[in-house]
């Protein structure tokens, strides 16, 4: 097979894929919360690699000072930092609306380097453990690889979570409210569809996302202040090649990219790093509004 | 407030701005229940922003808005609707991320008497064929009718409609005009904005003139003949 032809070790090819699918299962469900909120608001979320933190560090306490294990953290935690973010979008940005989007990016990088120097200060800059549960320990042998039981649920997770998100947005009510909030704000509010509370509940979910994909995150990655700043970088650029505010374009992005990272890692390492910005400019280049975006 | 019995919308004093430019200049106007009136009035005269005013679009609106007796001009835009008002904007507004059928359902129910979604394809036949697809992919005419038919269906029993005749062929706008006929048969009250005014005359039981943001005439149909030449002050160019 084409590995072996290759001169690589099948071992070596399909355990980079599946760590490059685990990437993209992040990457997608963080950029589909990016996508919902820049949708609705118009707003780059530069705290989103923050409130992802936030639900890591939920799912932490939540276990560590209730009791509460990783299957109630899944619902929980999301709930909580989707809460956070009703009030950030109730108290803060909504005082944007209407002002440049820089505002907004400011305003959100601004919350983000607040919410996680609060964390280090209180937390360290190192992680803290999160256990993997009890059900998804060890994993299966399929021959050629060694599949660990908890990384497979992350990715089925976050398809669940794409396909659930694709769902709401085009085949519901809500989904049209979105989608035609999206496009003519102040004409769906004429028609008496309360946009502003739609608008809070969008960020909220887009969020709620970034709080899960934080719970998924705990026991693969510890649960570190810092955990969403390095990741969140990539995922502007998982953002900028899908479309902005593209919903199926951030879920289908995310996923390939993750693997071609991981393709990378395979055959050219040193390459790893860049190759999703290197794509990034391509596509900047080449198809400015993105790959899945709508060009005006 | 005194309301005379039937009165569904009553301006008074109604001024607007964008941002700092004063576009309507105090503007008194009642309509009454079933009654179908137009605003006729030269390009920029304010007619637009009058609608824009009532339906709550206009941030910076000072004066009076009653609908159905209700003060609105502080209520927050999106609850006026509720008090059945359906508005057809002058860019017609069909969403592009949504197909006919959606963008047909899109409107919350503001009322109980809309009509139903058989009942509108029954008037509209084009867009029963075309219910897939992509709203904005419908010709101007079936777009204008989509626009129309989606506040039919809330059950709104004041319709906002500015410049539905807007760029159509002869054919459709006829085919309106038979609509509108019909709607008011059915006791719709109407607010048409008309550039048409061959259109306007046919229908319209009153028609309130808007000049530079004023209200500078009120016509009722069977005075149209005898005060031609206030048509021709204000509405020729
Ligand atoms: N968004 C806006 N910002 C600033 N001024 C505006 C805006 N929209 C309209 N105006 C101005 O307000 C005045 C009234 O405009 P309006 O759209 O109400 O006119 P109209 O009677 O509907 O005419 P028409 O549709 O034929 O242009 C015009 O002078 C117009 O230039
Ligand atoms: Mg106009």
């Amino acid at each position: 097979m084409l590995a072996d032809l290759l001169g690589i070790p099948p071992q070596l090819l399909f355990g980079q894929l599946l760590l490059g699918l685990i990437s993209g299962a992040f990457y997608a469900v963080l950029s589909l919360g990016l996508a919902v909120i820049f949708g609705m608001l118009n707003i780059v979320n530069f705290a989103h690699g923050a409130l992802y933190m936030l639900g890591a560090f939920a799912s932490y306490f939540l276990l560590k000072i209730l009791g509460i294990n990783y299957w109630g953290a899944l619902i929980l935690a999301p709930i909580i930092v989707g809460a956070a973010g009703i009030v950030i979008e109730r108290f803060l940005l909504r005082r944007l609306a209407g002002v440049d989007h820089l505002y907004g990016l400011l305003l959100t990088f601004g919350l983000a380097l607040v919410i996680e120097g609060l964390f280090v200060k209180f937390f360290g800059a190192s992680g803290l453990p999160y256990p993997t549960p009890e059900a998804l320990k060890g994993g299966v042998n399929l021959g050629f690889m060694f599949v660990p039981w908890y990384r497979a649920w992350v990715v089925v997770a976050a398809v669940i979570v794409c396909v659930f998100t694709w769902w709401l947005f085009e085949r519901t009510k809500v989904g049209a409210y979105l989608r035609a909030g999206t496009e003519n704000p102040t004409l769906l509010q004429a028609f008496g569809v309360n946009v502003p509370l739609l608008t809070t509940l969008a960020y909220g979910y887009g969020v709620a996302l970034a709080g899960l994909a934080g719970v998924l995150a705990a026991p693969i990655t510890q649960v570190a202040p810092l955990m969403g700043s390095n990741l969140i970088i990539t995922v502007f650029a998982v953002v900028v090649i899908g479309g902005m505010g593209s919903i199926m374009g951030a879920a289908v992005t995310g996923l390939a990219m993750g693997m071609i990272e991981g393709l990378t890692k395979v055959f050219w390492p040193e390459a790893s790093a860049t190759v999703i910005f290197v794509i990034m400019a391509i596509v900047l280049v080449i198809r400015p509004a993105g790959l899945f975006g709508r060009t005006a | 407030m005194s309301r005379v019995s039937n009165e569904v919308i009553r301006l008074t004093d109604l001024h607007a701005f964008y941002g700092e430019s004063h576009v309507l200049h105090g503007i008194d106007l009642d309509v009454h229940e079933g009654e179908l009136v137009t605003l006729l009035g030269r390009n920029g005269a304010g007619r637009t922003t009058t609608l824009r005013a009532i339906v709550g679009l206009i941030g910076h609106r000072t004066g009076s808005i009653m609908i159905k007796g209700e003060e609105t001009i502080k209520s927050p835009p999106h609850t006026i609707a509720h008090l059945g008002l359906g508005y057809c904007p002058e860019e017609r507004g069909i969403f592009a991320s949504l197909n006919v059928e959606e963008n047909l359902m899109l409107p919350p129910q503001v009322g109980s008497k809309g009509m139903s979604v058989e009942e509108i394809y029954e008037m509209f036949p084009n867009l029963a064929e075309r219910r897939k697809s992509q709203g904005t992919r419908l010709s101007g005419g079936e777009q204008q009718m989509l626009a129309l038919a989606r506040i039919l269906r809330t059950g709104a029993d004041i319709l906002l409609l500015d410049e539905i005749t807007e760029g159509l062929a002869p054919v459709i706008v006829d085919r309106l005009g038979e609509v509108l006929a019909e709607l008011k048969a059915r006791g719709f009250t109407v607010v048409l904005v008309e550039q048409n005014f061959h259109f306007a005359r046919a229908i319209a039981d009153r028609h309130f003139i808007i000049d530079q943001g004023h209200l500078a005439a009120v016509i009722a149909a069977d005075e149209v003949e005898a005060k031609a030449d206030v048509f021709d002050d204000f509405l020729s160019v």
